[in-house]
């Protein structure tokens, strides 16, 4: 075993190292963008010329702390002054200062260059989350939280990405142009994730620009950088970069929800117009077990025409169409049917085969019953 | 021991300190006021320091376990109010009234009521302050900058307390600073030219010039905040057509001299007490005065490196960026002639040399994490991230808390009339400088990893290095009490000091006796 | 002591300076405003638009319209279109539509803003919403008009830029005056 002991160290050094990955991180990550590999590059030339002159400065201090002291019988030297000395190390680190200064210099510009942009998303920091919007997609949406309450108050376990997972995530596309417009709707935020080496302040009445190009597909986490009051650490920011396929797909599903929206707030339905589209609803999603007259097939399947369920109170037919009945066939629709197909669905039954009820429930109480239910 | 001095038959002073608490209440003596200034600062150092432990208990583990986050932001806003206005400046400014007159051979400070009247301010300011933690609302959460909008339309209502606090403070800062002034320009002994003056005397002029300049600036900073939440003007609310980013230039404005007002005095002291321990002429001491001077001229061009990522114009970054660079070059001449001071000398290690040691290294450090912060695009990686935590804590706690611990070794033989211990002083060195590394160390660590500031809780990848720099910090915060017996300790009793206990020392305050005598130079002294 | 005339001088002096300096922070107010508005900072627009009134068909600026409301603002306010195609000194117009929906006479105030910053000072609006404060009786809906144009000096690399407006509730601050209906 001993024979090869440089194995054993290479062993041992990588299980340190490998850990020293895990929790010990010591370093800026080089990030997923040109730029943050630009900003990681400046960073560690900086880094290392301050390691160098201060070897250099600190090594002369300890050569003296260790040389000259009195114990070792030093006697002190009397000179105090040196213009050549004191013009040298006036220069040198001048240049070595504007040494610094010209990549950072070209970093910067090219940080600040966010013209042309591909996609224009406006991003605007709320106490406590953010609001993402896609300009002229029409797609927007707020992004919270997602750690359980019960993981920070320490009453489970806590997850990998504990305090960095958010409900809705802002998606990307990979290798396109992003322009990030970035405000506030209250205090002053900062929205920064570090693998893009973008950080802005979202200020109120303002409008900050950045952006970012990102090579590769994965998640990103970041967090609000400002300090924005009670739940400043409680503000995660998480961008999941896909395949342009899998973007544009997500897009159009968001567009899809979006403009469902925009029909069941802005749209007044009448009965009839629910009536009708609720014929077709019917027809397709229930017709198989309650049968085109409403008879049902009992007792595996209850009539409507005329049942209690139709005729009762509207609140319960609406709920058992959502909910479904548990232990029965009776499927629990809200997750299969949009609002607006529920809301018809309903106002059919209850107004067909001599049900004539006469109300209706409308897409917007549908749309209510399931964020009351989501919360 | 009885400490008589030639009073040159003032019928109208007193030959000695009046008995009871009225000496201390009514006393225009300037070592009095020091002493009490010292005093206060040492109690606000462990007050500010007990909100700390509070910040690193909460940090110690994930999760939310000992305040809730309302609380925390208290806890950190009040942490650095305390220590910025409370510790660190008035700690200085009680060196100050103690050895500026000694120095240049004056016999007290040169406005001695108004200095009684500008250290009793502080105390109400500080109770008024504190006080704000005890009501319902609770104290101000926002932050030691108390960004706007945050600080005004969202605060609680104790802000209009902090407010009237922070003019206490400016008011008492500035007739320090102009007593200051004062005392160097016209109270100097014959012959103690401008160029021969210590340079503890030096810098404080300097920081006093700074302090007139930028204090009546916060002052009129949150006079703005003031107007803007009870009378109705909008300087920094967008609604009304104000700016929020305007409250930050004001802020920083003040803020970034701020910086060097709490720095520049240890540089001073550290000044004199490496020449001491060497035992060897101060190198450099022309430029260190330059350098100084040019440091406090730049601090006024530089506020804006505080926001980067506030999104100033380009042009504006560029600027900030290279001015904020400039610094290093003045910063980087005073290290060289410390470390050129130390060269070939004849080197012992008491405490104040120990501290004196560690204040140049580790501030190096500190200007080595400021020259990574002053590059504007790296700045938006590191700002308001541990990083910038780990920064201005490795200036702050070696820089300006060991300046001042190094000084107050180097001359409590001075003010006591003892010796302190020299075991118990070294380990009290050695203890605060391993906590305090443990504490600050790791921050640079979790900083660069992604952990951002003023956070009370973190996700578990920073969760190690979090629990190191709390205990580093528990360690530092109780070594401190450590410090507290042994200050008690040499103040009543101890080997008498001779008036020069450094064989190395030079300057006027080693000519007097140790206790320095209730009345010094009352005839000016003759200086070569 | 001879002294003591020089100290007189000296600490009046010194308490001009803290005056001064007292002074000099209300005055970073209209240096700051004086910047803004010469280097764009912050998006803050320019003032009157002095350039030649010919327009320059050479080039296209995509001016696209954003609109947010601060958190407690309850009112509808949005651009009736995304974007707009501007030629450099012609006049543009956009319409912004805002809606009361609460069943209070409110007051709000938009706050304009530009990005990128660079741009700012070359964007100059002739008539604006943002002038004025906006008051709106329970359910009222409006058109507010911005009409701008952009300034034939914009550097040519600008060929996107974006005006935001921020509209916040300042109904606490400036009451509306209420509309007697007669009923």
């Amino acid at each position: 075993m001993m024979r090869h002991p440089h194995v054993w160290m290479g062993l041992l050094l990588w299980s340190i190292f490998s850990q020293a990955q895990a929790a010990w991180t010591v370093n800026m990550a080089p990030g997923a963008t040109e730029i943050s590999h630009a900003v990681f590059d400046l960073h560690m030339t900086i880094f290392w010329i301050c390691v160098v002159i201060g070897i250099i400065v600190f090594g002369a201090m300890f050569w003296s702390m260790i040389l000259h002291r009195r114990s070792t019988g030093q006697v002190a030297a009397k000179f105090h002054e040196s213009t050549t000395v004191e013009i040298l190390w006036t220069i040198v680190p001048f240049i070595i200062l504007v040494a610094m200064a010209v990549p950072a210099t070209a970093t910067l510009i090219k940080m600040y260059d966010a013209s042309e942009p591909d996609i224009d998303i406006q991003v605007t920091g709320y106490q406590w989350k953010w609001h993402y919007k896609y300009l002229g997609q029409d797609v927007e949406f707020f992004s919270n939280l997602a750690t359980p309450a019960d993981q920070i108050h320490n009453k489970e376990a806590k997850g990998e990405h504990y305090l960095l997972e958010v409900d809705k995530p802002l998606v990307l596309p990979i290798g396109a142009k992003v322009r990030f417009l970035v405000t506030s709707a209250d205090v002053i935020h900062s929205w920064w994730v570090p693998a893009f080496a973008v950080k802005r302040d979202a200020i109120p009445g303002f409008v900050n620009e950045a952006w970012t190009r990102v090579e590769k597909p994965g998640i990103y986490r970041g967090q609000c950088a400002e300090l924005c009051g009670k739940d400043h650490g409680f503000m995660p920011i998480v961008v999941e970069v896909k395949e342009k396929a899998d973007y544009e797909k997500w897009l159009g599903e968001r567009k899809a929800e979006a403009a469902q929206l925009k029909e069941l707030t802005s749209k007044e339905w009448t009965l009839d117009e629910l009536k009708e589209r609720g014929d077709k609803v019917y027809h397709t999603a229930c017709v198989a077990c309650h049968q085109a007259e409403g008879q049902g097939l009992p007792p595996m399947f209850p009539a409507l025409k005329g049942s209690k369920i139709a005729t009762g109170p509207i609140k319960d037919h609406l709920s058992i169409v959502f909910h479904g009945k548990p232990g029965t066939a009776m499927a629990a629709f809200g997750k299969q049917l949009s609002e607006v197909d529920i809301a018809a669905v309903v106002t059919y039954e209850r107004n067909a085969w001599g049900n004539n009820k006469g109300d209706m429930v409308t897409p917007k109480e549908v749309l209510e019953l399931k964020q009351a239910e989501s919360k | 021991m009885s400490a008589v001095i030639d009073d040159h038959g003032h019928a109208d002073h007193a030959h000695g300190p009046a008995k009871g608490l009225m000496r201390w209440v009514l006393t225009t003596n300037h070592k009095d006021i020091g002493t009490l200034y010292l005093w206060f600062a040492f109690s606000m150092f462990l007050l500010g320091g007990s909100f700390a432990m509070v910040i690193r208990a909460e940090l110690f583990q994930p999760g939310l376990q000992i305040v809730q986050p309302e609380f925390f932001n208290q806890m950190t806003t009040m942490h650095g109010l305390v220590m910025v206005f409370g510790a660190v400046m008035p700690a200085f400014v009680g060196l100050a009234n103690w050895m500026i007159p000694l120095m240049v051979g004056a016999p007290d400070m040169a406005l001695p009521r108004m200095n009684n009247f500008s250290f009793w301010l502080l105390p109400a300011a500080f109770i008024m302050l504190v006080s704000t933690l005890f009501t319902p609302g609770g104290g101000p959460n926002f932050g030691w900058t108390f960004y706007a909008p945050l600080s005004t339309t969202y605060a609680p209502e104790s802000v209009t307390f902090f407010i009237f606090a922070i003019h206490l403070m400016g008011i008492s800062s500035i007739m320090g600073a102009i007593n200051v002034i004062a005392t160097i320009l016209n109270l100097r002994a014959p012959g103690m030219t401008l160029m021969k003056m210590p340079l503890f005397v030096w810098t404080w002029l300097i920081t006093a010039f700074l302090l007139i300049a930028v204090m009546p600036v916060l002052a009129g900073c949150v006079t703005m905040m003031l107007m803007d939440i009870h009378f109705g003007t909008s300087f920094f609310s967008a609604a009304g057509g104000g700016d929020p980013v305007l409250f930050q230039h004001v802020f920083w404005f003040f803020g970034h001299p701020e910086v060097y007002i709490m720095i520049l005095p240890a540089f001073g002291a550290v000044s004199s007490i490496i020449p001491t321990f060497s035992r060897k002429p101060l190198f450099g001491y022309t430029s260190m005065v330059y350098a100084t001077a040019s440091i406090a001229f730049l601090s006024f061009i530089v506020w804006a490196h505080h926001m980067f990522v506030v999104g100033i114009p380009l042009v504006g970054e560029l600027f900030f960026m290279y001015a904020t660079l400039l610094i290093a070059v003045p910063t980087g001449v005073k290290v060289f002639n410390w470390a050129s001071t130390m060269w070939q000398g004849s080197l012992t290690f008491e405490t104040p040399m120990l501290f004196a040691v560690a204040f140049v290294i580790l501030f190096s450090i500190g200007g080595f994490s400021g020259l990574m912060l002053a590059i504007a695009p790296a700045d938006f990686q590191y700002q308001d991230t541990y990083f910038v935590v780990a920064h201005f804590h490795y200036v702050l706690v070696p820089g300006a808390i060991f300046g001042i611990f190094a000084s107050a070794y180097y001359w409590m033989p001075k003010w006591t009339g003892h010796m302190y211990d020299e075991t118990l002083g070294k380990l009290h060195f050695w203890l605060s400088f391993i906590g305090m590394n443990m504490a600050f160390f790791p921050m640079h660590f979790v900083g660069l990893a992604g952990m951002p500031r003023r956070i009370p809780d973190y996700n578990l990848q920073f969760a190690d290095f979090n629990m190191v720099s709390s205990i580093g910090a528990f360690m530092f915060g109780a070594t401190q009490i450590f410090f507290l017996f042994i200050v008690i300790k040499t103040i009543r009793g101890g080997p008498p000091a001779p008036a020069k206990p450094w064989d190395g020392a030079e300057g006027l305050e080693w000519s007097i006796p140790s206790p320095a005598p209730y009345h010094t130079f009352t005839t000016p002294p003759e200086v070569k | 002591m001879a002294d003591s005339i020089s100290m007189k001088k000296l600490v009046t002096r010194l308490l001009l300076v803290v005056v001064a300096m007292f002074v000099f922070g209300f005055a970073l107010v209209p240096i700051y405003d004086v910047m803004c508005k010469a280097f764009g900072i912050n998006g803050k627009t320019a003032g009157q638009y002095e350039g030649e009134q010919t327009v320059d068909a050479s080039r296209q600026v995509r001016v696209q319209f954003l609109s947010t409301n601060s958190a407690d603002m309850s009112w509808d306010f949005y651009p009736k279109h995304d974007e707009l195609t501007a030629n450099p000194g012609a006049v543009n117009e956009m319409i912004f539509i805002a809606h009361n929906p609460t069943d209070k006479p409110m007051s709000a105030q938009a706050v304009p803003s530009i990005a990128p910053s660079a741009a700012a000072a070359y964007f100059h609006k002739t008539e604006c919403f943002c002038f004025t404060q906006q008051v709106l009786q329970p359910g009222q809906r409006i058109e507010m008009p911005v009409r701008f144009i952009v300034d034939r000096d914009m550097p040519k690399e600008v060929k996107h830029l974006t005006l935001s407006y921020t509209l916040f509730d300042i109904t606490a601050r400036h009451p509306p005056v209420a509309v007697n209906t007669g009923g």
